[in-house]
């Protein structure tokens, strides 16, 4: 006898069958339409609202509506609503490239760490808490003050000091991964070092990787305000950061100066932790299998 | 370089000498040392083409490991394995990878052993892939072919392995060790996740592909029950080394060992009788650890016949007669 | 007059909700176990076998499970429907668990002697010096050497067999009348669970405690068990004597079971014989359909079986089967 019957055959693709739970859970989805918003508002919002952000267009810190200034203007007389238009576009490139980064070189840290163990474990690992122990906003502003605040030195200050969490994440799933028995099957079936990294173990890895990668896109936008805040970013280009960071001395007379780039940063950072923990649930395969 | 699908070399053996695995023992840079583990320790023997071979005993007795370096999954310590003549044990590189196509394995939990982001098809066609053996094709084909035999529906190819069920997926993990047509599968406890009436059509299926394809076992098992019905020749380990070995038929109606005595009679049995129950031997305490042995027998500890010599030094395996192997003082 | 069971499963049903619908994971189960007895609970993974535990202890998940009908009483009081706090204290005092893997079932940072004083201290209010006294003597109790400096070892530090006599050292602390142990043995050596067999047997023995023993294993049940159930998705299909449902098993299932494992033979022949199989796999609870669940991998499968669900029917002295073949036999041919 070599019938056995089936059981329930639904030919799901693990990406369908992921799609599906994340979109189960309310919050993650609320997560997304934020994001959405916030990503029409800021890339799609110039072509509507064309005005100059560097443009002096009504007297200093008016209040929002004032003369048909939805959001009001700055210390320079500069309308808010288009720089937080275009401060958007550069807060969300700088969070997504230094996310990118460091995940490039967490994962490749990790990665070999993981799969490698021994004494390149132990080197790589201690490089990593090397970095780890560096206060990363001194460290960040000392690569800024050396290499001139713009905007490439400011997204690789950010990434290079925020690739360690990664980095462990991803040792210690490889630590996991190449202990299972399909690791060694691979093994046995012949494979390299380069096929079992990349090609096995690492996908297997990514669900961890992709959650504390998209945690970085908000803490990254979050690191570039504070450098800002602290005027270390490139004072020609327009971020939220900047925004706050332009605006400060008159805080106590104009507080909505400040609060609206603010409030922006905390949607922003809101939107992309809650799609993050809607795919933490989405990428487990325990909680898609209830 | 390219190899055509070609058919298995005939009659292949194993044979495998004075095997030894030591974990550990490695000095780390900055956590403490690690104490040297023993887990195989010395173990030989040799698998006629076609045959065999059970290896049983606890956690602990190095069966396992015993598979995995055969397989050249673990660094080999000391000892040398052959198989058909070849010294695969010596292999590195290229030459070990390319060995690999004659000895594949068979692991003991159908979930952790397939990968959950490959499709069924993909996994079967790995080590071919892998391997370069054939072309895109032909490859395809062997996949069609593999999963009749091993009993699996055409349209479950493009299924992933959380598809299917637990007996299904340890299909699927002989197709993949039988798809570059070895000579020899290493089964590591193959059956032991399954449920009962899974195990049976696993078990069968194995016998028959055995006698199809004319295929050599190494079968890893703690289950006695089914040691005895698929082995042709067993070997009883205990702490890294074998105390017992002989045929089928020798090994279960006449065990010499002390060991091998106690590990039938815990054996809870449906034939037995009350009678039966209460006149068996029964062993106290845990195996020791493989890291501090002791310097005589290893089993004298927990041995209910032990006596001074046997922990003054450790008795070698002895052919008693008709290959019965013991390694016993007093047996 | 007939004295009423130490515990009956009368009727119950548990009902989970998946994402592929309701699955009947217990239907109309039903059981008793009498006082000093051992009672086996057999099948493959996924018939019910631990949610019928599960359901005794109260501690069916819920969301995504419950207990949809049936009562469960325990001498005259009923389980069913009763709140957590009464069910708590019937926990442990009265009823003992133990599990399979007796590491997960410890608390990695208490000795182990202050886990049993614990439960001690809960249930019987004994003052802390006392509670960790009877402890002591539980480890003793379980032939646990040194039990006075075991107390104060940590799980990690002793042996799976240890632990799992630690475990129900732990359960049996408070003198419960039944004991509930599920695959007890499963994740321990052969040699060890002998051991552990052994240990059960003479506690059942000299403390008259009922023991509900779960498993697989037939062999486990032939060693330990008075009397067996054998259950199949869900549902019980056979139950009976030890000896009765090993020697003429009624069921075609119960049969399967048997035959399909290699059992140790004393004088195994030269000619290896293949074994009998089942086919095919465990249906997902989620669509049974009308008919009998095992009817798809039957070999004595009738039409009736495909429409009706047999019912659970007296045959012969102390055996019940749930199969048309055994009851209406005249239908088949």
């Amino acid at each position: 006898m070599t019938d056995h019957a089936a059981p329930a055959l639904k030919v799901q693709h693990p990406l369908t069958e992921m799609a599906a739970m994340f979109f189960q859970n309310r919050s993650a989805v609320a997560g997304l339409a934020l994001l959405i918003s916030i990503l029409l508002f800021t890339f799609v919002g110039p072509y509507l609202y064309p005005t100059d952000p560097f443009e002096m267009v009504w007297t200093p810190l008016s209040f929002p509506g004032e003369e048909g200034f939805l959001l009001g203007t700055d210390y320079l007389g500069r309308d808010i609503l288009a720089a937080m238009m275009a401060g958007g576009q550069v807060s969300m490139a700088i969070g997504l490239a230094a996310a990118v980064i460091s995940v490039v070189i967490g994962v490749s840290v990790g990665a070999f760490a993981g799969y490698y163990g021994g004494v390149v474990e132990e080197a790589l690992m201690r490089f990593t808490e090397f970095f780890q122990v560096l206060p990363t906003l001194l460290f960040s502003m000392v690569i800024v003050a050396l290499f001139g605040a713009s905007l490439l030195t400011v997204t690789l200050a950010i990434g290079v000091v925020s690739w360690t969490a990664v980095a462990r994440v991803t040792r210690s799933e490889f630590l996991r991964i190449r202990e299972l028995e399909y690791v060694s099957a691979a093994r046995s079936g012949s494979a390299r070092d380069g096929y079992l990294i990349f090609r096995v173990i690492l996908p297997n890895a990514l669900p961890p990787i992709i959650v504390q990668a998209n945690l970085m896109v908000g803490s990254a936008i979050l690191f570039e305000a504070a450098l800002s805040f602290l005027g270390l970013s490139d004072p020609n280009i327009m971020s939220w950061g900047q925004v706050i960071g332009s605006n400060r001395p008159y805080i106590l007379d104009a507080g909505f100066a400040v609060a609206i780039p603010g409030f922006a940063i905390f949607l922003t950072v809101l939107a992309i932790s809650l799609i993050g923990d809607g795919l933490n649930d989405a990428l487990n395969p325990k909680l898609r299998q209830r | 370089m390219t190899h055509s699908v070609q058919a298995a070399p005939e009659n292949p053996s194993l044979v495998v000498r004075d095997l030894k695995v030591h974990f550990g023992g490695g000095k780390a840079v900055f956590s403490r040392d690690r104490p040297v583990v023993h887990a195989v320790d010395g173990v030989s023997f040799s698998v006629p083409g076609g045959r065999t071979f059970g290896i049983v005993g606890e956690s602990g007795s190095g069966k396992t490991t015993t598979a995995l370096a055969i397989m050249r999954l673990v660094p080999i310590t000391a000892g040398s394995v052959t198989l058909n003549g070849e010294e695969i044990s010596a292999y590195e590189g290229r030459e070990l990878r390319q060995s690999r196509r004659n000895y594949q394995i068979v692991f003991q939990d159908p979930y952790s052993s397939l990968d959950p982001r490959k499709r069924a098809a993909q996994i079967v066609r790995e080590p071919l892939d892998l391997m370069n053996i054939g072309n895109p094709r032909e490859r395809d084909e062997r996949v069609s072919e593999l999963f009749t035999q091993v009993g699996l529906r055409p349209e479950q190819k493009a299924l992933f392995p959380h598809q299917f069920s637990g007996g299904q997926r340890q299909r699927l993990g002989l197709a993949r060790a039988l798809s570059t047509r070895p000579g020899l599968i290493v089964c590591d406890e193959p059956v032991s996740a399954l449920d009962v009436a899974i195990q049976a059509q696993i078990l069968n299926l194995m016998a028959r592909l055995q006698a199809d394809l004319g295929l050599t076992y190494l079968f890893i098992s703690h289950d006695l029950g089914v040691v005895q019905h698929i082995c042709d020749e067993v070997a009883v380990m205990y702490l890294g080394q074998i105390v017992e070995q002989a045929d089928r038929v020798a090994l279960f109606s006449e065990p010499k060992h002390p060991y091998t005595k106690a590990l039938l009679a815990a054996v809870p049995s449906v034939h037995a009788t009350e009678r039966d129950r209460r006149n068996r031997v029964r062993l106290a305490g845990d195996p020791p650890s493989p890291i501090n042995l002791p310097k005589g027998c290893r089993f004298a500890s927990r041995c209910p016949m032990a006596e001074e010599r046997c922990r003054q030094s450790s008795p070698p395996l002895e052919d008693r007669g008709g290959g019965h192997k013991v390694a016993c003082f007093l047996a | 007059m007939e004295r009423a069971p130490l515990l009956s499963v009368t009727d119950v049903v548990v009902d989970f909700k998946t994402r592929h619908g309701n699955a009947r994971v217990l239907d109309q189960v039903s059981l008793a176990v009498e006082s000093g007895e051992i009672l086996g609970i057999v099948g493959e993974s996924g018939c019910g076998k631990s949610m019928t535990a599960l359901s005794i202890m109260g501690l069916v998940p819920d969301p995504p499970g419950k207990v949809t009908s049936g009562s469960i009483k325990l001498g005259d009081r009923e389980l069913v429907g009763m709140d957590q706090e009464g069910l708590r204290r019937i926990r442990g005092k009265d009823i003992g668990m133990i599990f399979q893997e007796p590491m997960t079932s410890l608390n990695p940072v208490f000795t182990v002697g202050e886990q049993i004083a614990e439960s001690l201290r809960q249930h019987e209010n004994a003052s802390p010096k006392a509670a960790m006294a009877k402890a002591v003597d539980m480890l003793r109790a379980v032939e646990i050497p040194e039990a006075e400096a075991r107390a104060k070892a940590y799980p990690h530090q002793l042996s799976g067999g240890m632990r799992q006599r630690v475990m129900i050292a732990m359960a049996l602390a408070c003198g419960p009348k039944v004991l509930i142990a599920d695959e007890p043995t499963t994740a321990l050596d052969a040699t060890v669970q002998a051991q552990i067999f052994d240990l059960l047997q003479d506690l059942q023995q000299e403390t008259g405690t009922a023991i509900v023993l779960i498993t697989h294993d037939m062999g486990a049940i032939a060693e330990l068990a008075d009397r067996v159930v054998v259950m199949y998705a869900g549902r019980v299909v056979e139950s009976g004597s030890v000896r009765d449902v090993l020697s003429r098993p009624r069921h075609p299932y119960t049969k399967g079971l048997i035959a399909c494992v290699p059992h140790l033979e004393e004088e195994p022949g030269p000619v290896r014989k293949e074994l009998l199989e089942i086919p095919g796999v465990v249906p997902a609870l989620t669509d049974l359909g009308a008919g009998c669940a095992f009817a798809p991998r039957c070999g004595e499968v009738m039409p009736k079986c495909r429409q009706q669900k047999p019912v659970l029917t007296e045959a012969g002295d102390t055996q019940c089967v749930a199969c048309w073949a055994v009851h209406e036999p005249a239908a088949a041919s």
